[in-house]
């Protein structure tokens, strides 16, 4: 039983990283239309700067956990602004492969720089030792990750459901030329909305950098499970892609505890899943079938 | 079931416009591929064309360092493979590496194992990965668009995983190695000869593409991509023509991997990587969506400048692919063909008035 709630808890703070990025992911492509391929270099570059605050200014974690996604979002916005902002008139297919391009030379540009072997980052002193959870023994650090996603999804979800800005955001999301004839400056929205995703890819990085290896590579594959995750939840749907990210975590932790002569199911079984899914709701679990145009 | 999905279609594309090419520029004439352009152009200079196509053809390896020739002519299926799906079906699949690497792993294994001539290894190889396609682009093509391009690229990832782990058939990390060029005895091991062994092979898949292309199915085909929904009124089975290009387009990119593996004598991860099934991608929007040739003279552009900047030891190649990448999307969405094709058809129209 302790084992089986252990593996739980590992498969919800592996969750929580597919959350963050698959919560960025999907209320950019809701405001912009866009799929952001790159995501997952957002995600590795927060890794990275946490790793480089520390390692050459001695900047500690609680600093590069504010500092790193809010340079990220901000050059995110810039970015933004300077091209992708250019092209969202066109199929979004045409942004994908500009955030493609970008993904490739963001990667090369730290590869070239630091090399492909993976840099340690310590965890933070604080957050060291393990918590006593009487059927089991948890890292703290861990616990601290899945709280805090936890507690920013939710933020994030009053956001959305009670302000404002957030009422904007979904019914760009869901009627984007509704909203506009309605006299709503979608507009104003979209670069802040993007920043805001790329902010949450970089702290997602910063997370993850004391519990996974830091490279430049670690983005990447990432990614590709992430766009996985939120077909399978329904990428219009910002509580599906959340929920279908923590979804996964759990049946990739199961996979990797209970058939772990089989590594390839916890690596693969995100795909099968898809693979149901596609089958069973082509529109994802809580994604709604789109009216015609 | 059906039905349901297509209804989807509408918005998940930009309203009305369906298809990358029919959006890159809207001004464009009617005619909007580039291959029709040539097309409606005069015999002679249809035939010229290709002659001058088929003579640098066969001068390529030697003007060229032959094993590059060679992987230029692997690359220009892979490209035509993927220019019948994005340009003509108005599907971009981002995972195309899948159908590339899988003919390239079996190919070897064929050509290493049952010690058969090449082109049968390389038939073999092509064969598997068009079976692949069948149950990838069956689930794919209940999706469009955007969409599409996400569940081609997370199977094609599943597809490296298994080859990943599946060490006793791959050899994992180390790869195929020794694959095997026998040819009835004929010595290939110099790739100048090799070349003009596989050159009939890739000119009869080109020359696949284009019959596919100019075949009634072919017009169906760029029906469905520009309004699937009037398609789908007119009674044809949407979803089964999208599958049959999607299966046709991974027998074509598998008869390039497979080439590439008896190419290189060696197959590696890297040909079932996510950035080969980009750079595949990337060589069609260079040379022109929906252009056919075009993706050919892509292929042989971005080979050859691979080959340049790995020979004068830059080793950061992603920046220049990637930045290849931002570049032709942010301003240069024609192509090659598309642009050359656009200038003479503006010409054309300047003489006429």
């Amino acid at each position: 039983m302790s084992g089986f709630l252990q593996n739980t808890f590992n498969g919800l703070v592996g969750g929580a990283f597919y959350a963050l990025l698959a919560l960025g992911l999907a209320v950019i492509f809701g405001m912009l239309r866009v799929v952001n391929f790159a995501h997952g270099a957002f995600y590795m570059l927060g890794a990275f700067g946490a790793y480089v605050l520390l390692a050459e200014a001695g900047v500690p974690f609680w600093a590069a956990l504010v500092i790193m996604p809010l340079a990220l979002g901000l050059l995110g916005m810039v970015l933004e602004r300077a091209v992708i902002h250019r092209l969202t008139r066109l199929d979004p297919l045409y942004n994908f492969l500009l955030t493609f391009g970008l993904t490739l030379i963001l990667q090369d540009l730290v590869k070239s720089r630091y090399g492909v072997q993976s840099s340690p980052y310590a965890t933070p002193a604080e957050l060291s030792g393990t918590v006593d959870f009487g059927l089991f023994d948890f890292p703290t650090y861990r616990v601290f990750i899945l709280g805090f996603t936890v507690l920013l999804c939710v933020a994030v979800w009053w956001v959305l459901g009670r302000t404002r800005i957030g009422m904007v955001v979904r019914a760009a999301t869901e009627r984007p030329e509704l909203t506009r004839a309605f006299g709503i400056d979608v507009g104003r929205w979209v670069t802040p909305v993007f920043g805001f995703g790329i902010a949450l890819a970089g702290l997602a990085g910063v997370l993850a950098a004391p519990m996974r290896a830091v490279n430049p590579l670690m983005g990447a594959d990432l990614i590709i499970v992430v766009f996985a995750v939120v077909v399978i939840g329904g990428l219009g749907s910002i509580f599906g892609s959340v929920a279908a990210g923590f979804g996964i975590g759990l049946v990739q932790a199961w996979g990797e505890a209970y058939l772990s002569d089989y590594p390839l199911v916890s690596q693969t079984v995100v795909f099968v899943v898809m693979a149901a899914v596609l089958l069973w709701r082509p529109a994802g679990l809580f994604g709604r079938e789109e009216a015609p145009a | 079931m059906t039905e349901r999905t297509e209804r989807s279609e509408g918005r998940e594309g930009m309203p009305g416009q369906h298809g990358m090419s029919a959006t890159v520029d809207t001004k464009a004439p009617p005619a909007r591929s580039g291959l029709l352009a040539v097309a409606r152009a005069p015999g002679w200079v249809r035939y010229a064309l290709l002659a001058v196509g088929l003579l640098v053809a066969l001068w390529l390896p030697n003007g060229l360092y032959p094993a590059v020739a060679v992987d230029i002519l692997c690359w220009a299926l892979f490209a035509v493979s993927v220019d019948l799906l994005l340009g003509f079906t108005g599907l971009m699949s981002f995972g195309h590496a899948a159908f590339w690497g899988t003919s390239a792993y079996l190919t070897g294994l064929v050509a290493i194992h049952a010690g058969l001539p090449f082109p049968a290894a390389v038939l073999a190889g092509a064969l598997g990965a068009a079976l692949l396609a069948l149950p990838i682009g069956y689930l794919a093509v209940k999706r469009t668009g955007i969409y599409f391009a996400m569940v081609t690229l997370a199977f094609a990832q599943m597809v490296y995983y298994v080859a990943n782990e599946w060490r006793s058939v791959t050899q994992g990390e180390n790869g195929l190695q020794g694959v095997p060029r026998a040819f009835f005895g004929a010595d290939l091991t110099d790739d100048y000869y090799f070349y003009y062994a596989i050159l009939p092979i890739v000119l009869l898949g080109l020359f696949a593409a284009w019959r596919i292309v100019h075949s009634p199915f072919g017009r169906v085909l760029v029906g469905i991509r520009d309004n699937p929904a009037r398609a789908r009124a007119l009674g044809y089975p949407v979803h089964r023509y999208k599958l049959t290009a999607f299966v046709l387009s991974g027998f074509l990119a598998g008869l390039g991997g497979g080439l590439f593996a008896v190419g290189h004598r060696f197959v590696s991860l890297d040909v079932l990587h996510w950035t080969t099934s980009g750079k595949a991608v990337i060589v069609v929007v260079l040379g022109g969506i929906g252009t056919l040739w075009g993706g050919v003279l892509g292929a042989a552009l971005v080979v050859r400048l691979e080959d340049w900047l790995s020979f004068s030891g830059f080793e950061a190649i992603g920046l220049v692919t990637g930045g290849i990448f931002v570049l032709v999307v942010l301003l240069f969405r024609r192509g090659l063909w598309g642009t050359v094709a656009h200038l003479l058809r503006r010409r054309g129209a300047a003489r006429r008035e």
